[in-house]
């Protein structure tokens, strides 16, 4: 696909790997571009904290590792306190902590991990002020499982334990707005970020290592095995979401809001793009996608209402 | 060296101060608190350096953050008790299993419902399967001991395996008694600084901990495990002997035996119990009765050929058990039974049901045991083999 001009200006990525090829994703994985996007910015003297999730997998198992830094697997629900502890050592070692040549402390987890079994743990890390970073890699389900609702799983998507079928069992629950809950603890800085501008994710990345305190970043990372999409519409789908308003861009720093481009400045696009592009839909209903069309802008005047008034 | 009128939670707390712990992860649960709530005090009177505290928001992620910690390189140290414990439960694999000396104290108390906040060794012994050493202390002395010697055998190179220092509820944790404790140099100087097997700070040669391990490999991570905990009973005697010579309090033994080389008859049990039982012996001795006891200090690794030993010279084998697994019976008899089987020794063991959530065992109850094993051992056959002892009738 042909890159808008001005975006082909501006992509300056690092050009140096620390995500190696050989890594065990799935073909079009919006979760693997992330990880590489996160070792090309912080580089080798980071600690990551991977919970059970698809990551589990795509690091590869023993004794491969994908990542050139050091990297502990652990249980589901842990990551929070995983890496409060890790930060924990760090100081009493003292070890210097993020800056410009301070480790940086990763938890890296799937959805399921952090808006369901993980949160409280999530609360925790946020609330303690653990100096570290935690990215919630959103990719709309428990896909390392074979595709089960999350509570981030949005409405109307059929998932294998909401199966579509006659009597229409869809998941039937909006979207849990994790970072709302994460923005409740106040911490040193939260945003959302997509596969789809990796420009934005990167200067958010660089961002969370310079601030003090506890960052949490939410990245959209489309699935399409989990997603029934096609394996080459990963970056359309991230966008898409971005430019209907679905998952807007924005950051959260010191009780203020800040919308990011290429978030719409306008009106958002229409979902249906977004929708038919994507076989998990495939079971709604012309109400159905109304729904959800109203929650998505119901959701994005919310969310620019603070910009407005916390901006 | 200075004496101190203290409670088996401090006693704990002390030696994870003189021990020089560098992170304590902890959640409050009665009865462990005030072991957590003495060190929060040594950080706020500047009594210790370079120890970060974390605050967790529960036991699961308590131990979690420790794994964290440890695995980065730091000597770590939490504590818990009974519902904090079993909540601990998954994570008490992960510490087991990714090799880290993590050590812990844990309060027994009884496992709700009903509640209770009482003595109880079912909340530990539940836990024998994940990796982890255990060891039982009878007084508070032996919680001070437990901890500082937990961190020696726990980070030795040849083990590298947590390890549970477990004390009673109240009966130890908050009952003040004498605790001869060491100078901070005496400690140093048995207790050098922690030297990790790995660290998640090795950016020069990074690595992963905890991979996916295919049917191929997982086989041969457990066997090294079973290894170490084998390697453990050498390493837990060479320690405990150690302690002795320089402390003069020999730990060379995991099973302590008391008057049993002319017994006929011996108590076998764990915890703060055996104190009771020592003093029935020494009562009974008094009385004429041949009897003896062991206190199994170390549960985990078992230590099956000492108890061999003991078994070989014994006509009976009371085993107390504080604990209880429903559908079988008391956990330490099925173990000491267990290991028996394959051996020439078979003395006539029975098992009495004591002391379940705090009740108390007296030195009379005692007499009452050896008068019904002596029945046993005459007649030549059991009674019963699991036996209610205090049931309301």
């Amino acid at each position: 696909m042909e890159l808008p001009a001005d975006v082909k200006k501006r992509l300056t990525l690092p050009a140096e790997e620390h995500f190696y090829a050989g890594h065990t994703a799935c073909q079009g994985c919006g979760a693997a571009l992330g990880l590489r996007y996160v070792l090309k910015v912080y580089g080798n003297k980071t600690i990551f904290t991977i919970p059970a999730c698809c990551s589990t997998i795509i690091a590869g198992p023993w004794p491969y590792s994908a990542f050139n830094a050091p990297l502990f697997h652990t249980a589901f629900e842990t990551t929070g306190a995983v890496i409060g502890g890790i930060e924990a050592a760090l100081k009493a070692k003292g070890y210097k902590v993020k800056g410009e040549d301070g480790i940086m402390v990763v938890g890296w987890a799937g959805d399921g991990g952090t808006a369901d079994i993980g949160l409280q743990a999530l609360s925790g890390f946020l609330e303690r002020g653990h100096d570290g970073l935690y990215i919630m890699y959103d990719n709309e389900a428990y896909m390392n499982t074979g595709i089960q609702r999350s509570s981030s799983t949005p409405y109307g998507a059929w998932t294998t334990n909401t199966p579509g079928g006659k009597k229409h069992f869809l998941e039937r629950k909006p979207k849990k707005k994790v970072i709302d809950i994460v923005i409740a603890h106040k911490p040193a800085y939260a945003a959302t970020a997509s596969v789809a501008y990796p420009e934005d994710f990167m200067r958010k990345l660089k961002k969370a290592k310079t601030i003090k305190g506890p960052s949490f970043i939410q990245l959209f990372a489309p699935c399409p095995t989990g997603w029934r999409a096609p394996t080459d519409k990963t970056i359309e789908l991230a966008r898409l979401a971005v430019q209907t308003a679905y998952f807007p861009l924005f950051e959260y720093e010191n009780g203020k809001y800040k919308i990011n481009m290429p978030s719409p400045s306008k009106e958002p696009k229409s979902l249906e793009d977004f929708i038919k592009l994507q076989g998990r839909f495939k079971y709604m209903t012309k109400e159905d996608i109304q729904v959800l069309q109203e929650w998505v802008l119901s959701e994005w005047e919310e969310l620019k209402k603070k910009a407005e008034i916390f901006g | 060296m200075p004496k101190k009128v203290i409670s088996g939670n401090y006693a704990a707390a002390y030696a994870a101060k003189h021990a020089r712990v560098e992170v304590v992860a902890a959640y409050p649960i009665t009865p462990q608190t005030s072991i957590i709530e003495k060190i929060a005090e040594f950080i706020a009177n500047g009594e210790v350096e370079n120890l970060e505290y974390v605050p967790v928001e529960s036991e699961h992620s308590a131990m979690a953050a420790c794994i964290g910690a440890s695995a980065t390189g730091a000597r770590t140290f939490t504590a818990t008790s009974a519902q904090g414990l079993a909540l601990m439960h998954e994570m008490l694999h992960w510490a087991a299993g990714a090799r880290l000396p993590v050590v812990m104290v844990n309060v027994n108390r009884a496992m709700a419902p009903p509640w209770s906040v009482w003595d109880d060794q079912t909340d530990s012994l539940a836990q024998r399967d994940t990796g982890w050493l255990q060891f039982y202390a009878e007084n508070n002395q032996e919680v001070y001991d437990g901890v500082l010697m937990a961190f020696k055998i726990g980070e030795h190179e040849k083990v590298n395996l947590p390890v549970m220092i477990i004390e009673s509820a109240f009966i130890l944790s908050h009952t003040y008694d004498v605790v001869d404790m060491l100078e901070q140099e005496e400690v140093d100087e048995f207790l050098p600084p922690r030297k990790p097997l790995y660290s998640l700070t090795d950016f020069d040669n990074p690595f992963s901990i905890g991979a996916l391990g295919t049917p191929a490999d997982y086989y041969e991570f457990r066997y090294k495990i079973a290894k170490a905990m084998e390697e453990a009973k050498k390493i837990i005697k060479e320690v405990g002997k150690e302690f002795g010579e320089k402390f003069g309090r020999d730990y060379s033994q995991m099973i302590e035996l008391y008057k049993t080389d002319d017994a006929d008859i011996v108590f076998m049990g764990m915890g703060s119990l055996m104190g009771t039982v020592k003093e029935a012996v020494e009562i009974l001795r008094s009385e004429g009765y041949k009897v003896g006891a062991a206190k199994v200090r170390w549960f985990r690794p078992f230590p099956r050929e000492e108890l061999y030993e003991l078994a070989k010279s014994v006509q009976g084998i009371a085993v107390l058990d504080r604990n209880f697994s429903f559908g079988q019976e008391g956990i330490l008899f099925n173990e000491a039974k267990g290991v028996l089987y394959n051996t020439g020794a078979k003395p006539i063991m029975k098992n009495y049901i004591v002391g379940l959530g705090g009740r108390d065992l007296t030195v009379n109850d005692v007499r009452k045991i050896a008068n019904n094993m002596k029945k046993i051992i005459e007649k030549g056959e059991l009674d019963k083999e699991i036996d209610w002892y205090h049931l309301k009738r």
